[in-house]
């Protein structure tokens, strides 16, 4: 565990984020905390994937452009970077479709207790 | 049947109606306290029921929440002890072995540039290699643009309800909204031109320095925000309005689409397609690189703007 | 370097605690958006200048804006409900 720590900081970081996303998730009832806290999985998840790409003592995989003579020792793994930046942008879209669930839920229920949403959307079930 | 509907009133209402339907049903609740209600039917059976529903609902359900917290952190405890523990068999952070046996990385780093032309390595593989899925990417956005669309537009001239919901919106950001803000306004006439200017920059410049379409276009899309911000919606309808941005993105799809299914079928079938790298490092060069990324740009920038706008106002 | 990043993944991991901790709707968003900005430095750290251009706009920009104005929408209809109880 604690050699972990020392090796796999940036995971173990990614990781904790992870699950403290997830607690706040599960945790409050609050809706807009929610979103918050997937947001910070995605975040978390982004990390992790990164972290993988980075190698101690290279540079950012940016060509110089009077040499264009590149080794791989040279730089760092730029697969993992393109793969997040994609993800990034589809958190937000995510992010505002959650929002606008958020806003819409309010105005029929004007609350943002989940619990208090569900037991009216039943009440209205049942009537 | 009857009983179960009560019971769901209960359960729905809490202790109070509780209370209510028990005076209705078992008779006087001084009964209860006084010292001879041993007379009644059945006392004790009703002090139990009684006991136990306003134990159920002042205490247990407060219980029940607590038991629900607990488990939540131990079972997200658990999940992390379970994934860190994972960790200690990858590859060390910072490690150069992952990338020792990675053909694809080698390739993309080696020789990715002559195939591209690009020298962000990062741009020519969302660009270039990875183009087909950057393409379906800009169609998410379109995608989750066109749900907030459907759930947050407010109509202006339909069914009354709508109607009213629309001028409360109004009236809300009217309200809410300082218009015409001076330390706002000064503010934002130094530093919309910047940010739009370097939004710009970022946009153009992707294949070589870092940026490309999707920074460029959230940057023009921020400063697009704070302009709208500064100045209210009277200045920005003037220059975007709902038929500005489904021009803007329909084309750029097509564009992206079009170009890129043109340079899949040259590519798959050996045919030369006309567009060569340049010369490398230089502005226009990268084929294609440069107008695709500022298609993708163009639909990311449009599609923050109007996000913003629909929350706001539920209208462009 | 070492010690920067440290520094930063435990600032990271002591905003997510906060988010969860707080009450207030307005400071959680508000730390969340330090948050991402923190996360950006670390995206340079981790020489990937892209991601941390696009989530200093997108992370510290765009998802803190919509969720401030969502924020401000609720709000808003919260205050003009009340309103309307009082003129009736």
């Amino acid at each position: 565990m604690l050699n972990a720590l020392t090796d796999h900081l940036e995971e173990v970081a990614a990781l904790i984020l992870f699950g403290i996303g997830f607690s706040n998730l599960l945790l409050n009832r609050n809706m807009i905390k929610k979103i918050i806290g997937f947001s910070m999985m995605d975040s978390a998840i982004y990390l992790f994937l990164a972290s993988y790409g980075y190698i101690r003592g290279r540079l950012a995989p940016i060509l110089p452009a009077e040499t264009p003579a590149p080794s791989v020792t040279q730089y760092v793994n730029p697969l993992p970077a393109g793969l997040v930046l994609t993800g990034i942008v589809v958190s937000v879209s995510s992010t505002a479709i959650m929002l606008a669930l958020t806003v819409r839920l309010y105005r029929r229920y004007h609350t943002l207790n989940i619990d208090e949403i569900a037991m009216r959307a039943k009440e209205a079930d049942e009537a | 049947m009857k009983m179960n509907d009560d019971r769901i009133r209960w359960l729905a209402d809490g202790s109070e109606s509780l209370d209510s339907e028990m005076l209705r049903e078992y008779g006087q609740p001084e009964a209860e306290e006084a010292p001879d209600a041993f007379e009644m039917p059945h006392p004790r059976e009703r002090r139990y029921y009684h006991l136990l529903h306003t134990w159920t609902h002042r205490r247990g359900e407060r219980l029940m929440n607590r038991m629900y917290s607990v488990a939540v952190v131990l079972i997200c405890v658990a999940i992390c002890a379970l994934l860190i523990a994972t960790t200690a068999d990858m590859p060390r952070f910072g490690d150069a072995a992952p990338l020792e046996d990675d053909n694809l990385s080698e390739f993309y780093v080696e020789e990715g540039y002559r195939h591209t032309g690009a020298a962000n390595i990062v741009t020519g593989i969302i660009l270039d290699f990875r183009g087909f899925d950057t393409l379906g990417e800009s169609h998410v956005l379109f995608i989750a643009l066109c749900t907030v669309l459907m759930l947050l537009y407010l109509p202006k001239k339909s069914d009354p309800k709508t109607m009213r919901e629309w001028l409360e919106s109004e009236a809300d950001d009217r309200r809410f909204e300082p218009h015409a803000d001076l330390i706002l306004q000064q503010g934002a006439v130094l530093l919309v031109p910047l940010v739009l200017v370097f939004g710009v920059y970022i946009l153009l410049n992707g294949h070589l320095s870092p940026g490309g379409g999707f920074s460029g276009g959230t940057v023009l899309g921020a400063g697009l925000i704070l302009y709208l911000l500064a100045y209210g919606f009277r200045k920005t309808e003037r220059f975007f309005n709902f038929r500005t941005y489904r021009r803007l993105t329909t084309s750029a799809l097509l564009f992206y689409a079009l170009s890129k299914g043109y340079i899949f079928f040259t590519g798959a079938n050996g045919i030369s397609n006309g567009v060569g790298t340049g010369r490398f490092g230089a502005i226009l060069s990268g084929g294609l690189l440069l107008p695709l990324s500022v298609a993708v740009g163009l639909v990311v920038a449009c599609t923050m703007y109007v996000l913003y706008t629909l929350f706001r106002k539920g209208d462009l | 370097m070492e010690a920067l990043n440290l520094l930063l993944l435990a600032f990271i991991v002591i905003c997510a605690v906060a988010v969860s901790v707080t009450k207030d709707l307005l400071t959680s968003i508000i730390i969340f958006m330090a948050q991402s900005l923190a996360m950006s430095v670390v995206w340079i750290l981790l020489r990937a200048p892209d991601l941390a251009i696009t989530e200093a706009a997108v992370g510290a920009g765009i998802t803190s804006l919509l969720m401030f104005i969502t924020l401000k929408k609720l709000h808003a209809i919260r205050i003009q409900g009340k309103d309307s109880d009082e003129d009736e």
